[in-house]
């Protein structure tokens, strides 16, 4: 038997497509939804972790807490010049007071601005690579013994932690919906089996091969997953689409991370390609393995 | 009959066993020759139906040896049935046409299965709806048919991909005695081309239609010839 795509083949008639349930289609529909919505939480919380990290694995800022206002500004001043030559410091640049100030006012309002009032010095360091960290803790303790060296990743690692989190759980919702679509897979060849049972008796009686008989069923469940997921797809990539537009109207450093790439929008089109292959795959075993326990 | 035709069936001491019930078949033992026209008769629910399924592989004998072309089909592997079962047509009692496919489809299937290519089967296929006269329903779909005209489907469908043994159960069960008698000159110059032909009736009258054809009587589950009238197939040597 040859196997054809088109709708009037003779071997397309082959099982009686009026004893066919539209179940499948809806069925894959509703999966292939949930599962490029949860591939796209996925994927874009990736890029976010990863523009995370991007930001904040190299960003160090070093506060120097000294009472004495002289004593201090000249440790910033020696251990920005100190740090400028250090290999691997991209950066480094002393926070302005104005704009400390400005970032106090909120706690401290505009009377709290005191010149005797001991702020720290802040001193925004940007590095590459682990050396260059220890290298600026050092330089720090040898300037201003008081100093203090914050490791931005540091303090927002619980924020990683629970994008990684999400990206984890959506990975694992993409592997839950495969499973499921797997199982439906067989339990609607097992009864596709059933409801064609006259059918392929016959088929059989004539000299059929079970893979004959297989490849019918799994080419109407390809053909079902792929038009189910096609419409789930196309809707939850709309979705997707609408909340990333809002994403970049909150105009958020961190959600702007969130947004999907070219490579990631490939990637949520294959899903239902991979899904049908893998339910094409699932029909097969499953009527190969029925079909075993006959005669 | 010619002497020396090969053995194209042959049974030893074959029973059949539907779970755990008594034997539906016992002790048959008999060789089919290439090339001859074979009636199984009985009465209903003497075992024809279940001799006939041993012989198209439908079923596998629960004891005894059923070789079919010179190999143990008890034992065939699965995966060499399709190839086996291609050698043999069947005419099922109740036709077996696939209702929502026309008899033209109906008739090609075999042709298909067998992976022949669309180019090479319509020709057959109009021959064969030509043979069995029913050249203007091929578009027809089963339910449309009478009962007749179903079985001449049928058997189209069972001859059209040149089976060596024809195996047809009360192929004239629903048609009356003109077509009856139809239906077995089909089966007749089918067997004159040479394919082994074994038609299961209760239907006596039949019987002398095809002068050479060789007979079996089914009693119980046996071979039986209590008048020694009917002449049985010689038993296979032991």
């Amino acid at each position: 038997m040859k196997l054809s795509l088109n709708p009037n083949a003779p071997d397309r008639r082959l099982l009686d497509e009026g004893r066919r349930t539209r179940a499948m289609t809806w069925i894959m529909s509703v999966m292939l939804f949930l599962t490029v919505l949860s591939g796209g939480l996925g994927l874009g919380m990736l890029a976010a972790t990863a523009q995370l990290d991007r930001q904040l694995s190299g960003r160090l800022t070093v506060q120097i807490v000294e009472p004495d206002a002289a004593v201090r500004d000249r440790q910033a001043r020696e251990l920005v010049a100190a740090l400028r030559s250090t290999a691997g410091v991209v950066r480094a640049a002393e926070v302005d007071r104005a704009r400390l100030a400005e970032l106090l006012k909120p706690w401290l309002g505009d009377t709290g601005l005191d010149p005797d009032l001991p702020m720290p010095a802040m001193i925004d360091v940007d590095v590459r690579g682990d050396a260059a960290v220890r290298a600026t803790e050092e330089a720090a303790r040898r300037i201003a013994p008081s100093a203090r060296v914050d490791r931005h990743a540091q303090w927002l690692s619980p924020v990683r932690s629970f994008m990684a989190t999400l990206t984890w759980l959506a990975g694992g919702l993409v592997l839950l919906m495969a499973s499921a679509t797997a199982a439906v897979v067989l339990l609607a060849a097992r009864a596709g089996l059933d409801t064609h049972r006259d059918t392929i008796e016959v088929l059989h009686m004539l000299g059929s091969t079970d893979l004959q008989v297989a490849r019918l069923f799994q080419r109407r469940i390809a053909i079902d997953t792929l038009l189910g997921g096609a419409i789930g797809a196309a809707l939850a990539l709309g979705l997707i689409w609408l909340l990333q537009s809002r994403f970049d109207a909150l105009g958020s450093e961190l959600m702007s991370g969130v947004a999907l790439q070219q490579r990631d929008w490939f990637l949520l089109l294959l899903l239902p390609l991979s899904f049908a292959l893998l339910a094409t795959f699932a029909a097969r075993v499953a009527v190969l393995r029925a079909l075993a326990k006959t005669l | 009959m010619a002497s020396g035709m090969a053995n194209i069936v042959q049974f030893e001491n074959v029973g059949l066993r539907y779970g755990t019930g008594t034997e539906t078949l016992s002790d048959l033992s008999f060789t089919l020759t290439s090339g001859s026209f074979y009636f199984l008769t009985g009465a209903s629910g003497a075992g024809k139906t279940s001799l006939l399924r041993l012989l198209y592989l439908a079923q596998r004998p629960s004891r005894g040896v059923v070789r079919l072309f010179g190999e143990d089909a008890g034992v065939l592997p699965r995966a060499r049935l399709p190839g086996f079962r291609r050698r043999i047509g069947v005419v099922f009692q109740d036709f077996r046409l696939l209702p929502h496919l026309s008899a033209y489809d109906n008739i090609a299937l075999p042709l298909r299965v067998a992976g022949i290519p669309e180019s090479d089967i319509e020709a057959p296929v109009r021959e064969m709806l030509a043979w069995v006269g029913l050249t203007d329903r091929g578009k027809a779909k089963p339910p449309t048919l009478s009962g007749g005209e179903q079985q001449r489907i049928a058997i189209a469908r069972a001859v059209i991909g040149r089976p060596e043994i024809l195996v047809a159960d009360e192929p004239t069960g629903n048609v009356d005695p003109d077509m009856a008698e139809r239906l077995l000159h089909l089966f007749d110059s089918l067997n004159r081309l040479g394919t082994t032909v074994v038609v299961a009736t209760h239907d006596f009258h039949l019987l002398n239609r095809i002068p050479n054809a060789r007979m079996m009587r089914l009693e119980k589950g046996r071979l039986h010839d209590p008048t020694g009238a009917l002449r049985h197939p010689p038993a296979s040597p032991a």
